[in-house]
Order: C-alpha cells, then structure tokens, then sequence
C-alpha cells in the first residue's frame, strides 16, 4: 500500500526525522488561507499515489496566497498516471543549498534491507544510478542486529564528506529512517531530496513509502491511511472481496485463479491477436460470490467485448467458479459472449452445472484464449 | 531419485488442525506421503484423523516420530514463527505454504533457517511433488507422472497448467518445485537447478520465472557456467502494466526493470530456449530429451 507524502511525513515527524511544516487542502480557497498563514512563499503539491508528480505539472512554488490558490487550482482536479488529484500539500518553501538522496528498500537478491544515499539528490535518482553508480552509497542491513550505528555513519559521511555537522544530521536521520521503516512494516522509503538549508539544517522535504500491505493486520494505525478516494474504484472494490484487478485498455476481459497464470493468460490474449482488458486474480479457495464480484467489476468495463473465464482448479474448485458464473448471470444481464475453460479439481461437475445453464466449457487453454479473442473482434 | 524428498521422508503438518491444514493433510497422506505428526499447540495428545498424533511443539514430532521435514500450514501472523521452529527443531527441509507473511519476518527467518543448516521451501508457494513418492504441500496429484523433467516455478497455478501439458504429451516429472512469489524466499531457482544438475533421474528442466526482480536473469546466468542439461524457460508477464511505481530504489539496487522482455533476453543470451506459450514447452523438452 502506497500513502500519501504528507502521511508518510507524519510518520517521520513521530520518528523524530526533521521535515518542514505543511497542510493539506482540498480546495483552492482553503490553500490560499493556509498560504496566508504561513505567510512566506510557499510550495503547493499535488498529493497523488504515483511517481512523477513534478514532471506532471504537480508541484507548483507561490510567492504571494493568491498564488497558491491559483496553483491549487491548476493542481487540484488533475490528472496523473490515471488518477485524479483530490488533495494538494501546503508546505513553506525552503532555501536549499544542496540536495541528496536517501533510500531504503527490501532487496530480494539479498534478502535484507539496503540503505542508499547519493549527495546528487533532487533528480531523476535513477539516472544518477544507471551514468554514474560510484555516486550510489550502500549499506546492507543484517537482519540480526539491525542497522547499526557505525553504518549510519558511513553513510552520513559519504553525503557530507568533511563536514562533520551535517554528516552527524544526515547520519541521525537515516538511523531514525530505518526505525521507521521497521516500526511501520514498510517495504521502501525514499527522501528525495534530503536537503540541506542556507544555515546547515538538514531535512526531509519529500518523503514516499510504501508498506508491506501484509503489515497492515499488526498496524491499525496506518491500515486507517489507506485513501480509497484516491484509487480506481473497481480495484477498491476488488480488493474488499480479496481479488486482485488492474485496469487495462484492451477489449478482452479476463478472470483467472492465481497471479501466474492470468499473467500467462492475457500473453495468450495478446499473441492470439487480441488485447487483456484486465488482470484479475481471484485467488486460492474461491467462493461463487468472488465470482460474482469479478464479473460485476469485468462487465462495468464497457471496453470488454468479450469475456473469458480461465481456471486451473487446485484448491480452487472448479463447480465453485461454474455456480458463480451461473449465479452472477442471473443477476447481471450478459451483453458480450463468454468463453469458459475449467480444468481439474471437480472439473466434471463444473461442466455439468455451466450446460444445465445452458453454458459451454472447454478444457483448452489455446483453444479458449482464441475464441474469447475472435468472438473480441465481432 | 528425486530433489530434496522422497518416499522416505518422514513429514511433520504445522497447522494439521487448521482448514487449509487438515485438508491437505489427508490429500498428501493419499498421495503416498509418509505424514508422521502434526502440530498445533494446545492440541497434543489428540490424534489427527484417529491416526496421526498431534503435538504441542515441532520438538516433540521430531523426538517422538522422528520427523525430519515439515509442511507449514499456519496463518500468515504466526507462519515465520513456525519456520524457525522447525529449523530450531532439527528440521532440514522445510516448506512453507502460508501466504501473506510480512516481509521484514521472513528476513529473520530466512536467516534464522541458513543459521540452522536447514532448507526452506517457499513461502506463499504450492510446495514439491516428487512424482510417485511424496507430496509436500498442495500441488494436485492427478497432474503429475514420475518421469525425466525437473520443474521449477515462482507460480502456483501457471506450474500446474505447464505440469499438466508435460503430462499430456507424455512427459513425466521427477520433482516440481514451487519456490514461491514472495520478494523474500528460502530456495532458489538456483539451488533447484544446481540439484536437478546433480540428480540421475532428471534429464531436462523447466523454469517457470515471470516479472520482477533479477532471479531468472541471474538463474540464466548459473545455467550457462554450471548445468550439461538442457533447460527450457518459460516468463509470464509480457502484457503485464509498468505500473504506478511509486519509488526508485528497487531499480537503482537492481540495475534493473524486473519485464518480461528483460528476463526472456537474458535466458536468450545464455543459450537458455524461451517456450513463447505454455503449449510451446512440451515440443521444446520432447526435442532436448531427443537432441
């Protein structure tokens, strides 16, 4: 789960990470007031669950309230990445003298946690890693013992080299990073920048995180962060029965059990000729009610043209994805033809079910994703 | 012969009284898995099924039953502890079926399972199947045939589909080997490809990887300096969305995107054959088995 930059600030400020004050306002007139407030020049950004808000036109500096209304304005209602922003940050512009970078990650090769700092921050991060890597500094954190100070350390004088004031600042908040990283269970944060201001102070002007969404049982606190309105609506929805569906462009709906195979799947659709109008996942042990919310969640997509069903019954049983086609259609009107392959566990009595509803199944992957593919084109 | 189980390995279900567990005790047990005790604390002295003693703590399977693996079915908040149970039980293979594990446990534990010289399958996977022999875990058992393919996937449902095509065309497995979708797992495609390389009855493999992280690429790089069989993969994911990817450390540390073009390069470069769908993979084994 991603949160919000001033969520995840929040978090920072609980850790005892310096971060600059801000608001969030949801309408022009409410950042113009908190502007006012402040009443120096001040920075609007758009608070918006994606990377790339500043290329998008979403972070916008003030000099006067009435310029901070007009850039909510522009800001608010826009659109990035798909989403829409409803929530703009207010926050006092700083006097920056330098910026650097700041990383925390679970790395899977490793299988630990790597801390990485640049002293080129503030730009595309990623650039900095790909033309010049000796300007990446990493430390790998056992697990056993945590980060340990001597490692904040070396990181904080790889950023400031020879000025031991602010490598002793940085080394601090890269300590009280990690904690907050292991305390709120998040699988990334990043500062970028880590700034340093005219009179030395080093602070934390942005901030992302995402949190193991496994975590969210043992955090009530930060499970509460999730911002639904932010989200597609058809994914909020999924997510409430378990189901996992990411939105595509293509005109061929898909429903599949496991993550693997409607990945292998919408490939299929793809090399049949045809374009995945989704991922969706509906998981282990499925219910007909999980059913019957995929199809609700395919079919409210007017792009899809044609439906295909593919299961590979293991634990999920295949009549219990029949009797939730069945019971689905009984409540939703079908306007586009489904295509149904069931294969394995119960694989007989699925079959049974669909033709006494006057369904037919296969048993062919191939055989089904080029039907569902023609049958896209009618 | 087969990977890491066998027909005489002695298993041990954490979580034999839960839904999940109890369920797929009784399918392993009719598969022909030598299930020697289960354990849910607070529940021993019972038996599961009137045949399997259940007991308090993975110590007491593994004192009084002689347990030498263990399947773990727990819930998700209590699974990581269960796997260093087991490892600081005297258990050497354990495989973990629970999905849903915080990530920064299984760090721990993964630790914690290396420090004990024990093996740890999964988490958030289907398990292994050696064909003929033993079933640890939830991988269906009418799919499968004993015969000369190694399988070993990243996916749950993709294995089954590719497992059951193998099957169809003729193709028995010697072991499959779910290793889990997990950022975090204990074995690696690597460590299966360097015992399929090690044992008799495997005379080819199958790598099901899909998209995200480098393990196919640097898998394709192990197959090239170290394996004499041939090897087919096999990536889910090409039509996959980049995604609303929030940070960058993740490709900065990687160097690299984790897409399905990436990974099916990389095996290409290694002289690594890239079944382009499912179906594909059976004609492709048929002619290393025969090359």
């Amino acid at each position: 789960m991603n949160i919000h930059e001033y969520q995840a600030k929040e978090i920072f400020r609980r850790h005892g990470i310096t971060v600059p004050p801000g608001e969030v306002a949801t309408t022009p007139e409410a950042a113009e007031e908190i502007a006012r407030d402040y009443g120096v020049r001040v920075v609007v950004k758009a608070q918006v669950l994606a990377g790339g808000r500043g290329k998008a036109g979403g972070v916008k500096l003030a000099t006067t309230p009435e310029e901070a209304r007009d850039a909510a304005e522009k800001i608010l209602g826009m659109e990035i990445k798909g989403l829409t922003v409803t929530k703009v940050l207010v926050t006092p512009a700083e006097d920056i003298a330098h910026e650097a970078y700041v990383g925390a990650i679970v790395d899977r090769s490793s299988g630990a946690v790597v801390l990485m700092v640049s002293p080129e921050g503030g730009i595309d991060i990623e650039e900095v890693a790909a033309k010049t890597p000796e300007l990446i500094y990493k430390e790998t954190v056992d697990p056993r013992y945590g980060l340990l100070t001597h490692q904040a350390q070396r990181l904080g004088y790889k950023l400031y080299a020879g000025d031991a004031a602010r490598a002793r600042q940085a080394a601090d908040i890269i300590q009280k990073l990690y904690t907050s990283m292991v305390d709120s269970g998040a699988s990334l944060i990043e500062i970028n920048p880590l700034i340093t201001t005219q009179s030395g102070e080093v602070k934390a002007i942005d901030a992302k995180m995402n949190i193991d969404d496994n975590e969210l049982f043992r955090h009530k606190e930060i499970a509460g962060l999730r911002d639904v309105e932010s989200e597609a609506k058809e994914e909020v929805a999924a997510r409430a029965k378990d189901l996992t569906y990411i939105k595509l462009d293509g005109q061929v709906g898909c429903c599949v059990n496991g993550a693997g195979l409607a990945m292998a799947t919408m490939d299929l659709v793809k090399y049949y000729g045809g374009e995945p109008a989704n991922f969706l996942d509906i998981g282990g042990s499925s219910s007909p009610e999980k059913v019957v919310t995929a199809l609700q969640i395919i079919t409210s997509d007017t792009a899809v043209r044609s439906i295909l069903f593919n299961i590979f019954g293991g634990i999920t049983r295949c009549d219990d994805v029949a009797n939730g086609i069945v019971e689905a259609t009984k409540e939703i009107e079908l306007k586009v033809p489904i295509t149904i392959r069931l294969t394995g566990t119960n694989e007989d009595e699925a079959v049974k079910i669909l033709e006494e509803a006057g369904f037919s199944a296969m048993t062919d992957m191939d055989e089904a994703v080029k039907t569902a593919v023609e049958l896209a084109k009618n | 012969m087969s990977i890491f189980a066998d027909n005489s390995t002695r298993v041990v279900v954490q979580g034999i009284t839960g839904r999940d567990g109890s369920f797929h005790t009784r399918q392993m047990i009719e598969y022909g898995t030598q299930v020697v005790a289960g354990v849910t604390p607070g529940k021993g002295g019972q038996r599961f099924d009137d045949r399997v003693p259940v007991f308090d703590s993975v110590e007491e399977a593994v004192h009084e039953e002689g347990a030498s693996t263990s399947v773990i079915y727990v819930p998700a908040a209590f699974a990581a502890a269960a796997v260093c149970e087991a490892a600081d039980s005297g258990i050497k293979l354990i495989v973990c079926i629970s999905e849903g594990i915080p990530v920064l446990d299984m760090l721990k534990a993964v630790r914690y399972v290396e420090d004990n010289g024990a093996r740890l399958i999964g988490p958030n996977c289907p398990g292994m199947i050696s064909p003929g022999q033993t079933k640890l875990g939830i991988i269906p058992g009418q799919i499968v045939e004993p015969g000369p393919v190694g399988v070993v996937s990243r996916s749950g449902t993709l294995t089954y589909e590719v497992v059951w095509k193998l099957t169809s065309a003729g193709f028995g497995q010697s072991s499959c080997v779910g290793i889990g979708g997990d950022p975090v797992i204990g074995t690696s495609f690597i460590d299966c490809l360097a015992a399929f390389e090690q044992d008799p009855q495997t005379e080819a493999i199958v790598l099901i990887g899909e998209i995200g992280g480098t393990d196919e690429q640097n898998a394709a790089r192990f197959i090239k300096e170290n394996l004499s069989k041939p090897v087919v993969g096999f990536v889910a994911g090409q039509t996959a969305p980049p995604g609303r990817r929030m940070g960058h450390a993740g490709a900065i540390i990687s160097g690299s995107s984790g897409t399905a073009e990436e990974k099916i390069a990389t095996f290409r470069e290694n002289d690594v054959e890239v079944a382009e769908r499912p179906v594909d993979v059976p004609g492709i084994i048929a002619g290393a088995l025969n090359g």
